[in-house]
Formats: structure tokens, sequence, C-alpha cells
């Protein structure tokens, strides 16, 4: 194993891309210090070394893994994949690296250095995820349910199956603005696409009024000698706010043409 | 009357209702039909108290025939009356839940006219929700004590969860305080539930198909401090509950003052939060930690510590049990530590297999190293490698301030010192309080 100090990986951002590094890992021996994306602006000391996306490559790194150590560790690392973790290609290279080598204990040696750094990135993905579910908020235009998040991971493929078994009859969509990407759904298909920017029209009566509805409900149901807010922060923290009926932020008021909405659905 | 105003009153009716779960069952939409749920529950929002919001909780209605001294809907209160239509209910149910504001309803009433007619009005705004809206979310009813059990199975087919409330924890402070309910009257009901959940736990293995009877199971609550039964009398009905008759919850609310009655509590009392968190706790502690009501108290100590939750307070008078080895012990010993939780308690089991575990690899597991470091060991060492005594860990496990209130109300036995010969008369002057006096002795733990 050669110790370069300062090899550095350019990949091209996708999840090929990242299994196509491990695959020159292995090749060449070697272990980068850093992995980047094609877009990073930063300047380097060190030329960063390209890894072109090879389908071969990937597939093959792809189908060791479950061999290896087991379908968990497959799963937990497309989740790691979509962390907001900075150092997150590193991490998952670095976490391959030791699965080869001790097979499915992997997942059991949580105090390793590496495990663990991921696996609390994979938590707090998890976690927004599950917080999303219930903090994301609906408004309906002309019978499609529109929502809009700011999430700090990318939670759009966990909440897709979950949406999709709820609402199996309706049309909607998720803009996560963050990522600039869509979760779309019409019966029994779903797709995720970038969408640049999303304005939402003005409210029709019906809307509104069930809007106002659940303000009263929400500031009916508490209990004012109980008043809590450092309570209520902890569990719902203010980043969600933003997008949530009852704190009276509807989705941003201005024009939109609602043949656009209606396009972005899959054909 | 619109429907603003019946959901104000009819919310501001039922706020003071605890649970507020949607969890136990895992189910999903049938095509055509709409809503799902997950076994984990799903909060929608939290209130301005820091409740959990997850199902739209309203009343039916507030018009109630019985007169419970503790309860905002009495007879006697004058205070306005709304109610719901069926109809209307189901269609707000349905509009929140498309906009993912909730995530079922939870469906209480008064009694109006008795409980049997409430009952039917109940079943038919859930007959509409599941029937004509094919509306798979959650949904929690009230069962009201006295009701047929005809319409309790009815009832029971349409809903995920039910409750029946026990109200108040002792059949004496019922007669006192809610002369129309009785022991028999609630324990009935609860009863019939579990016997059909029984029941209907065999037709399934039977035929994949029948129909479910309340499948996520029934909780409770009672309201506490109303009434002056103590922690252990409540303790240990909960832990009946639990046993007999199988309930998946048992909450608990701290009394809010809401009538003038000479039974009751005056009304610029506060509620007694602390002992409801500390319930709540020692709840927890039967349900995941093994422990059993007769450990956490007894009938010497028939209240809970407002200064040590009950986990510490147990390891305090248990020292004996402990060091315990971590990378030993078993699963049960470990949920006994304080500081270590069912999370970490599983994350250490899984990892020991692979690596020996040292203090700081604990702390990577999720360990509170601050209250586990006294009663834990790691490859035969203890943290500090100090003696550890009874007196030293209370230090630790509270604020000064706390500290100081604790031996106040509780004063140290006296220690078993070794006589000498030759005692030092104590060095620090007389005037020094008792909480710079602990702090110049202890800093250095």
């Amino acid at each position: 194993m050669f110790d370069q100090s300062n090899l550095i990986y350019r990949y091209d951002g996708s999840f090929d891309g990242l299994l196509c590094c491990v695959f020159e890992s292995y090749e060449k021996k070697e272990i980068p210090t850093e992995i980047i994306l094609p877009d990073t602006s930063q300047t380097l000391l060190f030329a960063a070394k390209e890894i072109r996306t090879d389908i071969q490559k990937s597939s093959r790194v792809l189908s060791s893994i479950p061999e290896k150590m087991g379908f968990d560790a497959l799963n937990f690392i497309r989740r790691a994949f979509l962390t907001c973790f900075t150092q997150k290609e590193l991490y998952i290279l670095l976490f391959l690296r030791l699965g080869y080598r001790h097979g499915r204990s992997i997942m059991g040696m949580l105090t390793d250095n590496t495990v663990n750094t991921l696996f609390k990135a994979v938590k707090h993905l998890d976690n927004e995820s599950h917080l999303l579910k219930g903090f994301v908020r609906f408004s309906i235009f002309s019978n499609v349910m529109v929502a809009q998040i700011e999430p700090q991971n990318y939670v759009l493929p966990l909440m897709t199956q979950h949406f999709s078994e709820r609402y199996p009859e309706e049309r909607f969509l998720i803009y996560d603005k963050t990522h600039g990407m869509a979760l779309v759904y019409q019966p029994y298909q779903s797709a995720i696409i970038p969408i640049e920017d999303l304005e939402l029209p003005e409210p029709d009566e019906q809307e509104q009024s069930y809007r106002e509805l659940w303000q009263l409900f929400y500031d009916t149901i508490e209990i004012q000698g109980r008043h809590n807010p450092k309570c209520r922060m902890s569990h719902m923290p203010k980043r969600y706010w933003r997008y949530m009926t009852e704190f009276g932020s509807s989705p941003k008021k201005s024009h939109l043409k609602l043949e656009d909405t209606a396009k972005l659905f899959i054909p | 009357m619109d429907v603003f105003d019946k959901l104000k009153i009819l919310t501001d009716a039922a706020k003071y209702d605890v649970a507020c779960t949607s969890s136990g069952v895992n189910k999903k939409a049938a095509a055509g039909g709409i809503g799902s749920a997950s076994a984990s529950g799903i909060c929608h929002s939290f209130s301005g108290d820091g409740r959990c919001i997850s199902l739209l909780k309203v009343l039916m209605t507030n018009v109630c025939a019985y007169d419970c001294k503790y309860c905002v809907n009495r007879k006697s209160n004058d205070t306005p009356r709304a109610s719901f239509t069926s109809r209307e209910l189901a269609e707000l149910t349905i509009n929140f839940y498309r906009r993912n504001y909730i995530e079922g309803l939870f469906l209480s009433s008064g009694v109006l006219k008795n409980p049997d007619y409430t009952t039917e009005q109940m079943i038919e705004t859930l007959r509409i929700l599941r029937e004509e809206y094919r509306f798979l979310g959650y949904i929690h009813a009230k069962a009201i004590p006295g009701t047929d059990s005809g319409l309790i199975a009815r009832l029971g087919m349409l809903t995920d969860r039910m409750s029946v409330n026990i109200e108040l924890p002792s059949q004496s402070s019922l007669q006192l305080l809610a002369p129309d309910k009785s022991k028999h009257s609630i324990l009935a009901p609860m009863k019939y539930i579990q016997n059909r959940i029984q029941e209907n736990s065999t037709d399934i293995i039977k035929y994949r198909h029948a129909p479910k009877f309340v499948p996520a199971g029934q909780s409770t609550q009672m309201i506490i401090g109303a009434t002056p039964d103590t922690d252990f009398q409540i303790l240990n009905l909960t832990e009946g509950l639990y046993k007999k008759y199988k309930l998946k919850r048992v909450f608990f609310s701290a009394y809010m003052p809401v009538a003038e009655n000479a039974l009751l509590p005056t009304l610029d009392s506060t509620p007694p939060l602390w002992r409801e968190h500390r319930l709540y706790q020692a709840d927890w502690l039967l349900r995941f930690y093994g422990f059993t009501a007769n450990e956490l108290l007894d009938q010497q100590h028939q209240s809970f510590n407002p200064f040590l939750d009950p986990k510490c307070n147990w390891a305090l008078h248990h020292m004996d049990f402990f060091p315990v080895n971590v990378n030993r012990a078993p699963y049960s010993d470990l949920l006994r530590v304080p500081g270590i939780g069912v999370n970490s308690a599983k994350r250490i089991v899984i990892s020991r297999r692979s690596a020996t575990l040292q203090f700081n690899d604990l702390k990577k597991l999720g360990v509170v190293l601050k209250r586990a470091q006294y009663f834990i060991t790691c490859g035969g060492k203890a943290a500090g490698g100090f003696k550890i005594t009874q007196d030293k860990v209370l230090q630790s496990l509270m604020s000064e301030k706390t500290l100081g209130m604790y031996h106040q109300s509780f004063p140290l036995q006296s220690q078993n010192k070794q006589l000498s010969l030759f005692e030092q008369p104590p060095m620090i002057p007389s005037g020094c309080p008792q909480e710079d006096l602990q702090r110049c002795l202890t800093s250095p733990i």
C-alpha cells in the first residue's frame, strides 16, 4: 500500500462513480485522502485524479458488497450516500475497505471511527426523513397536492414509499429546495426529477379556510398552563417551521401557471 | 354555529386527553383508498406545551350528562356547548389528512343523552370515514363507560386503538369525584376489549382476512394530583393494568385546576408536573427495562424522590449490584445501569462481539458517562480508580443547589466511620454555607 498523502480523487457525483473510486483504490493499491465533486471550486495544492465512471467496474463492486458483507451493509452505504456529511465519499470508501477485510461483522463494529462516523451521519438522515414524514404540509391547487421542504439531507428517496402508500389515488409533488429536486407522483407512478424553482399560486378559498382551521386547531390544543417552548423546539427544530401551515407561513404566494406544474407530472 | 366555532369549542374540550400516539400498527391503503399507518407512529407537529400532535383530537360533543368534579365538560359547568355532525367531522378529518396535517382521528365524546346514543354517533362518523372515503389512517376512539358491549364491538372493528379512561387511581377517589362512574363500569369494557382482541388474534391465525379488532391495542389514562393517592399505589395499578389487561400504554396527566371544588386542589395550585414526569420515567422502566413496581417504590417509600430519577434512585440503594462489567454483563443487567438506555445497551451488546470496549468507546455508543461511570467497569477498571460511595455519586449526579435541597429532605444516614483516637476537628469555619463547603470538598472528583 502506497502512503500517498496528497492523493485526491475527483468523481462525477453519482453512486456508480463512487464505486469506481473504490475499484480504483483497490486496483492501484492506494487510499485517497479526499474524494471531491467535479464542480468543487476550491484551489487545490495537488492535482486531483480524475476517476471515470465505468458501469462495468461499478457493477462489479456493487455485486461484491452483499456477497462480502451482507445486504444490510449495502443498504447502509446507499443511505450514507444521501447524507449531508461533507466527507461521506471518503468515509464510504474507507468503510468498504474495512468491510472487505472484516466481512459481515463490519455492521457491528460501532466503535471503529470510520463506522461510527458514518452511523451518526445515517442516523441524522433517518431522523430527518422520519420527522419530515410528519412535518410536510401539502397545499391543494386544483386537486394537485404541492409541498415544499428544505432538508439538510437528501431525504426524498426515503420518503417516496411512505407518501405513495399514503396517497395512492392522489397527484402530488414535494419540492426539495436544498437539492433542487422534486418527488412527483401520480397514481401508481413516481419519479424524482430536477426542478429549478417552484412558485405557487394564491390559495383558493377552500384551501385558505382549511389552513385557518388547522391554525385554529393548533392554537387551541395547547394547554396554556403547561406552556413549554423549549420542549417544543427540541422536538421540532425551528428550521422546519418555515413551511408549516400552523405558523402562518404558507408556501410563497405568487404567480404560477398551473399548466407548468401539470407538465411536471409524468406523461 | 359554523365549523370554526365548533372546532374551537370541541378542541378546547378535548385537549386534556393526553394520548395522542399513532403507533402500534402497520398498514397501507388499498387501491382506491387513502391513508396508511406505521408502527413507530408519526408526530405531525408539536404544540406550544411541547406535546406531540399526531391526531385530530376532538370531541364529538361536549354536552355531557355526567357531573365529574374534575372535568371541564361536567354538566354543572357553564361553558359553551357544541356538537359535530358525523359528516362534518369526517369531511374535516379527510381534508386535514390530505394536507398531511394529521395522522388520523382521535375521537372522544361527552355523554349526550346516554352512553349508547353517544357511541352510535361516533360509530356513524367512523363508518363514513372507513366505508365512504375508504380511509385507512389511524383512528383512536374512546369507549364510553356504560356502553352496550355490542356497540363497543362495532366501534372496535372501525378503530385502530381504543381506550377507556381510568380517570382516578382508586375506587374511593372515583366515588368522591366522579359519582356517575365506578371501578366496575370502567374495568368491564376494558376487559371486554381485551377478550375481543384475544379472540380476534386466534381468528386471524385461522382466517387470514378476518377483520381486525382494535389492532393497535388499548390504552388508558389517569389524573395525577387531584386525589391523595400515592405514587406507589399508582405505579402498582399501572403494572397491574399492563399485566392483567395487556394495555399498550398507561398515560398520566397532571391535574390542571379547571374547577372550584372543596374536594379538589385550589384553582391557583400548579399542576404536579415533576410527579407526572417521574411516573412516566417509572412507566418506561416497567415496560422496557425489566423493572417491577415493587423494586422502584415500597411501603416505606411511597413517593418518588423529586431530586433523582427512579433508575438512579434504585441504583443508589443497590450499590451491591454494581459495578457491572460492560464487556460481559447480560443485556438485562446493562439496562439497570443509570446512563445506559435501551439503544446504547443494544449497541454495547452488538459491538462488544468484535472489540473490547473501553470508556471512550462507550461515549461513541451513546452512553451517558457522566452518570454511568460510577456503576461500570471496562476491562476490570473503574473510571477514576477511586472507591465509590453513595455520597460521592450523589454529588456528581446533581447540581450543588439540588444536592443541598436533597440533603435537607433526605438527611444522610449516620456514616459508618471507623473511630479514631486522633480525630481532627472540622477545619471549616462554622459560618461557611453548606453549598460552598461541598464545592471545596468535592470539586476534583
